[in-house]
């Protein structure tokens, strides 16, 4: 049977198959047709039918999230490639890994301009990992393999696989390769041990010390070493918005997020540490702010990181180490346990005690009153309800921001948002996404009234396959984020940021076949949340939160501003 | 670099994206079909430097990246000038113009002769700057290509 031939089209599909892939999202249309027949006529894996592309490779990401697992996304070709073009530059920034499945013209029709043609890998390059275009049958199931490889290893992406129509009708013997190795892509696993071990002795002999880890710890499934090296030493961690639940929120030693609106106590431990261990994490500028500022204090800098290019691309670091976050931590923890140092207990003891004196400014306080409803409370409520279990998807603004500070996650992988793109329009799709991968789980999507608007269609989606999602709408009214750097930086001029004519967003859940609910006193939140995961628990229940337009996200440091110059209040 | 279409144009891409400058890039296959090497000449800090190295290694297409100022190396561009010779006068002080930088004639005509010029990039702009400017009618360069000296090799 080995010689039996197969269709391209076939290929792809076993191709799927063999890669273990059970879930896939996509849209069908003309390019893609010979596919969509072959995914028709087996039941290996499910696809799901979204009703805009973007969504589609959202869900796909979110389901890469929440798992660990390659996400895959199909699309046709012209429109269905360029719709997909915001999903995947939203999984590059985040590192996702995705494959993306694009239909092409067929390839004697390639640069004629024919109906739905667009370079699609040239369109998505400086948003890949990698892209291929397939112009030959032979190259199809070796180039999908490699597509899987290049996705999940090394720091992640996305990478899409453009496969034109008369490739997917052409016939070729099907093998698909176990392995496969690239001579020009060998990411690194195993840390330097010299670094290794002159990190560990950095982190000795600290006085102030902090532990700052990034979404890196999460992508490499390195929270377990990462929170016992923590407790171990007793050291301060602190996250960024990507690496929430990489180490438990409820450990006193977890400080909270870091930067723009991280907390008080994390950002000035950053600021004034004499030593830094950076984990999968890349000193952007919303989590350091200016860098020239966070120099201005001396600090010595460990970086670990499976992408070098991070390394001192922003930050001068003292103690690079290139590696496999998990693999540098295990090894890390085997030279602690074995050799004989330990922390500076008295120096460690003035430092968490000017740690609890930052920590007691309590920076997330509010004052919650009957109305409006804070949408710190709703958030807090939402915790207390789902017991902190829920995977969490946020959409982009404040509302994800209040998400990212008020709920505490202890789990890696539950947390879901948009961090490095700030793509609004992907909490639902994600929700849906995280939702197909745990059937069982809580899912909720914390989202705004601008945000949902972005993908609401797929409403229609969650219908069609009864997902149970919670939709959290924190309603302010206002492009909220927008509207709080109006008021501080552009004397409340507020251009734009109003969004006038909202739907009826009760009716218009129910219009999909949902339940749909209006909240607009604080007595009232508890009650809705305890009837959404109580007596809707199966049911996709939208909740619709008139909360306090005039409510900002404290603390804040300004763009362009250093770590220790926030606004409190 | 894999000998891959598109490769190029990821090169190119990666230095418009993160704001790189190109000064000149040269590629061409190598003995090996499957593999084409690239000369790029970029100006930077040694940061910039690094993370342009860094940045083009990650690039899936790229096998292998050497700076080649790190140590000593040889580099050479082609020029081909074309320039006014339609009086005797001008014919012999080209003649030795081309003679003093070592270049050639390589087509005449009536009005025109055109040269070849090969050297590092200074060496031919120096005889740029040598001819009077009113004299040239055209010119093309390579841009530069690099190798290391002596037994320091880059290759797969």
């Amino acid at each position: 049977m080995a010689d039996t031939e197969l269709t391209g089209a076939e290929i792809v599909v076993r191709c799927l198959q063999d890669e273990g892939v059970k879930h896939i999202f996509g849209y069908p249309g003309g390019a893609v047709l010979n596919i969509y027949d072959e995914i028709y006529k087996q039941d290996a894996f499910q696809h799901i039918l979204v009703r805009h592309e973007q969504a589609a490779v959202h869900a796909a990401d979110a389901y890469a999230r929440s798992t660990g697992q390659v996400g895959v996304a199909i699309v046709t070709s012209g429109p269905g490639a360029t719709n997909a073009v915001t999903g995947i530059a939203t999984a590059y920034m985040d590192s996702i890994p995705l494959v993306v499945l694009t239909g092409q013209v067929p390839t004697a029709a390639i640069g004629l301009d024919a109906f739905q043609e667009v370079d699609t890998v040239g369109i998505t390059r400086p948003c890949v990992k990698h892209n291929f275009l397939v112009k030959d049958v032979q190259q199809l199931a070796e180039t999908i393999k490699k597509a899987f490889y290049i996705a999940s290893t090394g720091r992640p992406g996305p990478v899409v696989v453009d496969i034109p129509k008369d490739v997917t009708q052409h016939l070729c013997a099907y093998h698909y390769p176990r392995r496969i190795s690239l001579r020009s892509y060998n990411p690194t696993y195993k840390g330097h041990t010299g670094q290794i071990r002159k990190a560990v002795q950095m982190l000795l002999e600290a006085k102030r010390p902090v532990i700052y880890m990034g979404g890196g710890v999460i992508l490499g499934n390195a929270s377990r070493q990462l929170t016992q090296l923590g407790q171990t030493l007793a050291y301060p961690t602190a996250s960024t918005l990507m690496g929430l639940g990489g180490y438990p929120a409820s450990d006193p030693l977890f400080l909270g997020m870091l930067g723009m609106h991280g907390t008080y106590e994390a950002n000035m431990a950053m600021q004034h540490c004499d030593v830094l261990l950076a984990v999968g994490a890349r000193f952007d500028d919303r989590v350091i702010g200016n860098p020239k500022h966070f120099a201005s204090e001396h600090h010595r800098i460990i970086h670990i990181d499976v992408d070098p290019s991070s390394i001192s691309k922003r930050v001068k670091v003292d103690v690079p180490i290139v590696g496999d976050v998990a693999h540098v931590l295990d090894e890390m923890l085997k030279l602690l346990a074995a050799g004989k140092a330990s922390p500076d207990e008295q120096a460690l003891q003035a430092w968490w005690a000017q740690i609890e004196l930052w920590r007691s400014q309590d920076c997330l306080k509010y004052e919650a009153g009957d109305k409006p409803i804070k949408p710190q409370y709703v958030v807090e409520k939402l915790y207390e309800v789902t017991q902190g279990q829920a995977f969490v998807t946020a959409d982009v603004g404040q509302h994800q921001m209040w998400a990212a500070q008020y709920y505490k996650f202890d789990q890696p992988r539950r947390w879901i948002n948009s961090g490095g793109l700030g793509t609004m329009g992907f909490g639902l799709p994600a929700a849906m996404g995280v939702q197909f991968a745990h059937p069982q789980a809580m899912v909720v999507c914390i989202t705004g009234e601008g945000s949902i608007q972005m993908n609401i269609q797929e409403l229609s989606t969650c219908k069609e396959h009864n997902l149970p999602i919670k939709v959290i709408l924190l309603n302010n009214g206002y492009l909220g984020m927008v509207r709080q750097w109006q008021e501080f930086f552009y004397e409340e001029r507020y251009a734009e940021s109003y969004v006038g004519s909202l739907p009826d967003f009760v009716k218009l859940t129910e219009a999909y076949g949902h339940v749909g609910m209006l909240v607009e006193r604080t007595a009232d939140v508890e009650p809705a949340l305890r009837d959404a995961f109580g007596k809707y628990k199966d049911r996709l229940v939208f909740i619709n939160f008139l909360v306090d337009p005039r409510e900002n996200v404290y603390p804040m440091i300004p763009a362009g501003k250093g770590l220790s110059e926030m606004i409190l209040v | 670099m894999e000998n891959e279409s598109g490769a190029l144009s990821r090169v190119a891409g990666l230095f418009s994206a993160r704001g790189y400058n190109i000064e000149s890039l040269t590629v061409a296959p190598t003995e090996d079909p499957t593999l084409s090497r690239m000369t790029l000449v970029t100006r930077g800090s040694d940061e910039v430097i690094e993370q342009i190295t860094k940045q083009l290694n990650k690039l899936v297409d790229s096998v292998k990246i050497q700076d080649i100022t790190d140590g000593s190396h040889i580099e050479r561009e082609l020029m081909l000038v074309k320039v006014r010779a339609h009086t005797n006068d001008l014919r012999e002080e080209m003649m030795r113009l081309g003679d003093i930088f070592r270049g050639r004639i390589i087509d005449v005509s009536d009005k025109t002769y055109t040269m070849e010029l090969t050297g590092t990039g200074s060496k031919l702009d120096a005889f740029l700057e040598a001819l009077d400017a009113g004299l040239i009618l055209e010119t093309v360069r390579t841009g530069a290509c690099g190798i290391g000296r002596g037994e320091r090799i880059l290759k797969v």
